[in-house]
């Protein structure tokens, strides 16, 4: 590293994989956007990625996909996150349908309130 | 109609032909929406949403797109000071995004500010993992007992030095960096990396000072016999976007 270009090493001696998606995922500026990717997807993962993270750059270097052959992240063990995700999402959702249902009931009883007020005179 | 934009972070006195060339997710070419000074660093973002979010529940996939998110606030940093911003971030058009510029123009400007010379360095510490003094072979189920007990105090011992150490390292480079953020220690289990990492940082350091912050994060180390250091970076200031004063949307 050379204080003139700092980018001039981009060899990143220790970096890996995880340490990209420590920063992409957890760090960085978060702006809502207009496209919600529920977060508590990735938040999710990166919980799983935590307790395996780190081996990926090696891994490759050995040619092996380490996430085809760790057990929690072999093909059966995505599919079991992705059933995960998927309940987390419902039960967060099932609260929400009934707030939305509530609202509307209340909605529908204010604007009966509300309606002898607006009778035009 | 619609034509979704992916935004990779925000920077300033970024010319067209700073990015020529650069490719984002899925190969998209990276572009830029200006607004005064700022410019918003975008590409096209991948069409289906729901495809996207079921891609970033496959780790294959995340990394990859995630390879591709750093790829481009990499590159930029390299050319000007960068806001980066947290994957995934998508609006519906590029009048979306110039709205996003104008709106919050002066707390981008405060950020870019702050950043601007600056570069982030992550710095790992671990303690090797030492083989256990080899056991006496023990007379008597007394001695045995006295033996683990030994042996728990001289981890409990091992911990405890290796935490002091960490302190004292974390408040050093502190002091001569910006700013300074700490992330989650990184699993030992699978990182193959030899030892357990117990510090896993990120400092704000001037640009003009990055060999002097590294060189004196190798000399406090090097007083640090139970500890191996590692660097990685310079990185683009991930871990120091938080406004100063809070209030995020």
């Amino acid at each position: 590293m050379t204080d003139s270009n700092p980018w001039a090493t981009s060899q990143r001696s220790g970096s890996n994989l995880a340490d990209v998606l420590e920063r992409v995922l957890d760090k960085g500026l978060v702006i809502a956007g207009d496209i919600k990717i529920c977060l508590l997807d990735i938040e999710l993962l990166t919980i799983k990625i935590r307790l395996l993270v780190a081996s990926v750059d090696k891994a490759r270097e050995m040619g092996i996909d380490w996430w085809e052959h760790d057990p929690s992240l072999s093909s059966r063990g995505k599919r079991e996150l992705e059933a995960e995700n998927k309940q987390l999402r419902q039960q967060l959702g099932t609260p929400e349908r009934q707030l939305e249902a509530e609202n509307a009931q209340l909605r529908q009883q204010l604007g009966q309130a509300e309606q002898p007020k607006e009778v035009p005179t | 109609m619609t034509a979704p934009r992916y935004v990779y972070a925000i920077g300033r006195a970024l010319d067209p032909a700073d990015l020529a060339g650069l490719v984002g997710i899925d190969g998209a070419e990276v572009h830029r929406i200006a607004h005064r000074d700022l410019v918003a660093v975008v590409s096209a973002a991948p069409a289906d949403e729901d495809e996207l979010r079921a891609r970033l529940e496959r780790l294959d996939e995340l990394a990859v797109v995630a390879e591709a998110h750093h790829a481009v606030v990499a590159a930029v940093a390299t050319q000007t000071a960068v806001v980066p911003f947290r994957l995934a971030t998508i609006y519906r058009d590029e009048h979306r995004v110039s709205e996003l510029l104008h709106q919050r123009y002066e707390e981008f400007a405060a950020l870019l500010d702050r950043l601007t010379g600056t570069v982030e360095v992550g710095v790992k510490l671990y303690v090797e993992e030492r083989a256990p003094a080899p056991a006496a072979p023990s007379t008597s189920g007394r001695a045995y007992l006295q033996q683990l007990s030994q042996r728990h105090r001289r981890r409990d011992e091992k911990w405890q030095h290796a935490a002091a150490a960490v302190e004292r390292v974390d408040s050093s480079l502190g002091a001569l960096a910006l700013d300074r953020s700490r992330h989650r220690p990184q699993s030992a289990q699978l990182s193959g990396a030899a030892g357990d990492n117990v510090l896993n940082a990120a400092y704000l350091v001037p640009t003009g000072r990055l060999t002097e912050f590294t060189d004196l994060a190798e000399r406090l180390a090097q007083d640090e016999p139970a500890l191996r250091l590692e660097f990685t970076g310079p990185w683009a200031p991930y871990s120091f976007t938080e406004p100063e004063h809070g209030d995020q949307s």
